[in-house]
């Protein structure tokens, strides 16, 4: 869909959607036309304390940086074929970038793919090795490593015409409330971030810091993980990793988030 | 409470200014009434006795005096599970005159310590740091064993503001 | 897959003193909290971490279940000789794990 539209299509689908509790909540949406006089974008960053700031700036005590350097380790080595360096070199010069493109569309499996998945994909296709489950420690800390190569990069998901149905099924599912409290992703982080819920404030849905470690799960996890806990907290039932429903609304995240910079591996309470 | 030191009363808290007073009180007001009371009533966990208890058996009876100690940690947690505290002991650090123990105690975690750290002249500076974990609003206490037997310490009260979403722990 | 990540200075004046900030990869369960079946989890906690410099006992901590998962500590210590800073962790469930760092003093 034309870019345009976009804003356009989310009133419609909002008011299709029905009665919402917020008031303006199209007009919120339509803050979305981006323009870098009017971007309204926020990480999650800045809402953080700033003990939790250091935190995450400082690269000797971010407990993400432990899933980095074993991310590192694991980049070079090889048991039996080979490792991710025979193939690519060291990743400060090759994965350079890379996590800002992804989720992508993968020709192969003819679906739109995640960073974790792509890993998985060169394993089975390139090195002989079976894949590892999603969300392992091994898969998060490669993510992690190669993610952090990007950091400071703008969002640049792929602008693939193949990309575009998946990411106008993320956008629909975003707004879609879901599970038994019956909420939409939309209706807390673009309606009503900034306020509340509990003792915490509401970020924006801007993927910027993943995999992040977070404090409410005392290590690493990816972006899928954070969208499953959600569920959960709304609780619905949770698409299992991997799912085209999360990838989606990954590629959708993606796609709004175009052009903020990585923080992976961010902190986040 | 019952002590037998009659310098040590773990209710001495001293908020570092005026302002941090207030700031405290606005935000315990804040909090009470976004979240309608619910949090701010005690739960069934560790006792302020059991915090004096602890600390009498580290400092083994002998008083506890405060100064000398900075615990350093912010009086507002966004989150309890992972907080940064920072300990540092006025203290030339020689072989004649230096820290042996740092020992940081809570009152309202399930458990009343937290870590004890052991120096001695070799560290040159009394400052450690750690990230810890806190149930709820509390009092927290460091306490600085010198090598003359002395014993000192600081108290400072925390306010934690707990995540609401009680999500799954599920991966 | 225990990870640890250690920061110190590659070289210190003799002399001088120096920080070393030590974050290791542990789980830390306090013993305190339920699982998804609703009984508590057990306890599987780092108890002790120490720091041998050229093999002698220059700091230890003992932690204790309020410590937070991925346990950091930070502390000083003067540089005296040129050698290793050995690092070792050990708690519940025989937990043993230890780095080595060289450190070289001018």
């Amino acid at each position: 869909m034309h870019k345009a539209l976009q804003p356009i299509f989310r009133l419609l689908a909002l008011s299709a959607i029905g009665a919402i509790w917020g008031f303006g909540g199209g007009i919120a949406s339509l803050a979305w036309a981006q323009s870098p006089h009017s971007d309204t974008r926020r990480s999650g960053f800045e809402l953080m304390g700033e003990s939790l700031q250091a935190m995450q700036r400082d690269d000797t005590s971010n407990p993400g940086m432990l899933w980095v350097k074993q991310g590192e380790t694991l980049w070079s080595t090889a048991s039996s074929a080979p490792s991710c360096q025979t193939c690519h070199g060291p990743a400060a010069q090759s994965m350079k970038g890379v996590a800002a493109r992804y989720p992508a569309f993968d020709a192969l499996s003819n679906q739109a793919i995640n960073l974790q998945q792509r890993i998985n994909q060169c394993r089975v296709n390139h090195q002989q090795a079976s894949p590892w489950r999603l969300e392992s420690q091994e898969l998060l800390s490669l993510e992690s490593y190669v993610a952090i190569q990007s950091r400071g990069l703008p969002f640049s998901p792929s602008t693939d015409a193949r990309m575009q149905a998946v990411v106008q099924r993320g956008s629909v599912r975003y707004q879609q409330r879901m599970g038994q409290l019956d909420l939409s992703c939309a209706q807390c982080h673009d309606q009503r971030w900034g306020l509340k819920l509990g003792g915490t404030v509401i970020p924006q849905s801007h993927p910027v810091g993943y995999p992040m470690y977070r404090l409410e799960w005392q290590g690493m996890g990816s972006l899928q993980r954070r969208l499953r806990n959600c569920m959960s907290g709304v609780r619905a039932q949770l698409f299992a990793y991997g799912s085209p429903e999360l990838v989606e609304l990954e590629a959708y995240l993606a796609s709004v988030a175009r052009g903020m910079p990585l923080e992976s591996p961010a902190v986040r309470p | 409470m019952n002590t037998n030191s009659p310098h040590y009363s773990p209710e001495f808290s001293r908020p570092e200014s005026p302002t941090r007073r207030r700031v405290l009180g606005t935000s315990v007001a804040l909090g009470a009434s976004l979240l309608g009371g619910a949090v701010w009533t005690r739960p069934a966990y560790a006792t302020t006795e059991e915090m004096t208890a602890a600390i009498r058996k580290f400092a083994n009876g002998a008083a506890v005096m405060p100064g000398r100690v900075r615990l350093a940690i912010s009086p507002i947690v966004d989150n309890g599970n992972t907080v940064p505290v920072e300990i540092s002991v006025a203290s030339p650090m020689t072989a004649a005159d230096h820290v042996t123990h740092i020992a940081l105690f809570n009152e309202r975690n399930p458990q009343a310590d937290v870590v004890n750290f052991y120096l001695n002249h070799r560290a040159g500076r009394a400052h450690v740091a750690t990230r810890i974990r806190l149930a709820t609003t509390q009092k927290l206490v460091a306490v600085a064993r010198m090598n003359d037997g002395s014993f000192w310490s600081h108290t400072v009260e925390v306010i934690v503001a707990i995540a609401a979403c009680l999500e799954g722990d599920e991966v | 897959m225990t990870r640890a990540l250690i920061t110190l200075p590659k070289s210190a004046r003799k002399g001088d003193t120096f920080e070393i900030r030590a974050v290791v990869g542990h789980p830390m369960e306090t013993g305190f909290r339920p699982g998804a079946d609703g009984k508590t989890l057990p306890r599987n906690i780092i108890e002790r971490f120490e720091c041998h410099y050229n093999n002698e006992l220059i700091f230890k901590a003992d932690l204790f279940a309020a410590v937070s998962a991925n346990p950091y500590i930070a502390f000083h210590t003067v540089a005296t000789t040129s050698g290793s800073l050995r690092f070792t962790w050990t708690g519940d469930q025989n937990f043993v794990h230890t780095e080595t760092v060289a450190l070289e003093v001018t």
